[in-house]
């Protein structure tokens, strides 16, 4: 599936959630489901620092394509970690550095983007991006 | 939490007539009635303030000890009304030892840079606390640095109070000013400061006291207190944003220098030289914020007119309440447990994540603080990331508790 087609699948599955509960509890589980990171790698070279929470960030390029895990000890924030890491894992570099994430506005989580929060959410996608360019250009070397 | 032995049993004004006069208090938030229990970051604003400063712009704009046009008189005599007011409520000997300032932080850098540059050198110690907002350290640690200075830290206990012994033992004749706050606004804990007062002035040390949290809470003599300098914020009082004063004793404010240069705070000047104006002018460089000066005037007026030893009493009577309700709360633990307390109640609940809880007591239209609160040593020494804070004002209700709890718990459910 292509990072569109994943954000849309999202955007879908949210949009079945009358309830604020419901739509949090999602969230949650996702959060707790996804795999965590070998506490091995849980190093401050891959942490990005939040004022409210922590999130740690690996990636690994394999056979042209980047693959990210990633952490927080937030469980909210871990949520949405795993939706980012889902809709870009395994994605070309040279799809995900042009990607337009819309999928968290668009399921009512924007908040988690603005500075206030600061919760390392937007810093994520920031190094994620910045991974992305580093290695697309490294393949043009 | 026992009920503080100085509470006699008053007649408490109409909390439900009082939120009347905030206007936001009647907003919601996602959908549900708006319990804001923020009020350490910032308190709403009655209408008041809020039309006084509609009326400054609308009807007397000028600016001040400027003109001698009829405005500017009429600005003039409301910004220096509003300093006296301040003085009058803070029990200040003079008027002018009130300066306006853009609120504590501001305060204190003046403090820290005026003070330090005549009164620091190589090998002298400023004294601080543990529980310190960054505001009342990195000033500090900014003016030591640069003057060779070192920085001490009164250490607290468990229940995070200052260890008064451990202050004894630092407070030597190396020290040239002593800087700590009344009121944590991470847990709540009520500082001794006329004891810390006392033992300072035997040594002849200064005291520079950090009132963000105080001033709202609790009638406060600056003159009784025998305080050298005190910070405080008018946003954390019911005025504006954006303006705040700081006191300081005549003798200290007239040997200090100057900290900001600029228009109205000269006598005269020459390329050569120049020369100073008085106090309070003298640190007041620059067209100052005249209508958050009338405004935090007018929130005085306001508290007044409920009176601050009422609002004390409604608010401990809140607090012991709420302490009590939380308390009950499976796997909740306080963070602070000051036997003396003020505004703030800090709080895990298991493992959760402060964030996550803030985050589920938001989408239930509650408003708390989550994170370090500017206080991240006092973070490090408790060993946490953060906790979830309940800052209260006379304003809120009981049934405002009882829907923190229910939220507190839905949240709970909802994270394990």
């Amino acid at each position: 599936m292509t990072i569109t087609e994943k954000q849309d699948e999202l955007i879908d599955t949210f949009s079945l959630f009358d309830e604020w509960t419901d739509k949090y509890e999602h969230i949650i589980q996702m959060g707790k489901d996804l795999p965590l990171i070998d506490p091995a790698l849980k190093t401050d070279d891959r942490l990005i620092r939040g004022c409210q929470s922590r999130v740690w960030l690996q990636a690994e390029l394999k056979d042209g394509k980047l693959y990210f895990t990633a952490d927080s000890d937030a469980v909210i924030t871990k949520g949405l970690v795993s939706m980012v890491v889902d809709v870009l894992s395994g994605q070309t570099p040279a799809a995900i550095a042009e990607a337009d994430i819309y999928f968290i506005d668009a399921i009512g989580l924007r908040s988690h983007l603005s500075l206030t929060r600061s919760n390392g959410l937007l810093s994520m996608l920031k190094q994620i991006k910045a991974y992305a360019l580093a290695y697309q250009a490294r393949e043009k070397q | 939490m026992n009920r503080p032995d100085h509470l006699v049993d008053v007649v408490l004004p109409d909390v439900e007539k009082i939120r009347l006069d905030f206007p936001i208090l009647q907003t919601s938030v996602h959908g549900k009635p708006l319990v804001y229990f923020d009020n350490a970051a910032t308190t709403q604003k009655p209408v008041a303030v809020i039309e006084a400063l509609d009326t400054y712009y609308t009807q007397y704009n000028s600016n001040v000890h400027r003109g001698v046009h009829y405005l500017s008189q009429l600005a003039t005599e409301a910004y220096e009304l509003s300093r006296k007011k301040l003085a009058t409520y803070l029990h200040a000997k003079h008027d002018h030892e009130l300066i306006f300032t853009k609120g504590t932080t501001d305060g204190i850098n003046l403090v820290s840079n005026s003070f330090g540059r005549k009164y620091l050198h190589a090998g002298d110690e400023v004294l601080i606390s543990a529980m310190e907002h960054h505001s009342n350290i990195v000033p500090w640690q900014l003016i030591c640095e640069e003057k060779g200075a070192v920085l001490k830290v009164i250490p607290i206990n468990e229940k995070g109070e200052l260890d008064m012994d451990a202050f004894e033992q630092l407070l030597t004749p190396k020290v040239r000013i002593v800087a700590v706050t009344y009121v944590s606004n991470s847990l709540g804990t009520v500082n001794p400061i006329a004891a810390i007062v006392e033992k300072a002035h035997a040594l002849n040390i200064p005291v520079l006291v950090d009132g963000a949290q105080a001033v709202q809470h609790m009638p406060l003599d600056v003159q009784a207190l025998n305080i050298d300098f005190l910070a405080f914020s008018s946003h954390k009082m019911y005025g504006p944003t954006g303006i705040g004063a700081l006191y300081g004793k005549e003798k200290w404010l007239n040997e200090m220098p100057p900290f900001e240069g600029g228009g109205d705070m000269i006598k005269t000047v020459t390329f050569a030289k120049t020369t100073y104006n008085e106090l309070p002018f003298k640190f007041e460089a620059g067209t100052p914020d005249i209508s958050g000066a009338i405004a935090l005037g007018v929130a005085v007026d306001y508290i007044q007119s409920i009176g601050i030893d009422t609002i004390q009493q409604m608010e401990e009577t809140l607090i012991g309440y709420a302490y009590d309700r939380l308390a009950a709360i499976p796997g909740l633990r306080f963070i602070g447990d000051a036997a003396h307390r003020a505004g703030a109640i800090s709080f895990l609940v298991n493992d959760i994540h402060p964030y996550d809880m803030g985050e589920l007591l938001d989408q239930q239209g509650i408003a708390v603080r989550t994170g370090h609160h500017c206080t991240q040593p006092l973070m490090d020494l408790f060993g946490i990331p953060g906790t979830v804070r309940a800052s209260f004002a006379f304003y809120n209700t009981r049934a405002e508790v009882d829907r923190l709890v229910k939220g507190i718990e839905m949240a709970a459910r909802m994270l394990q």
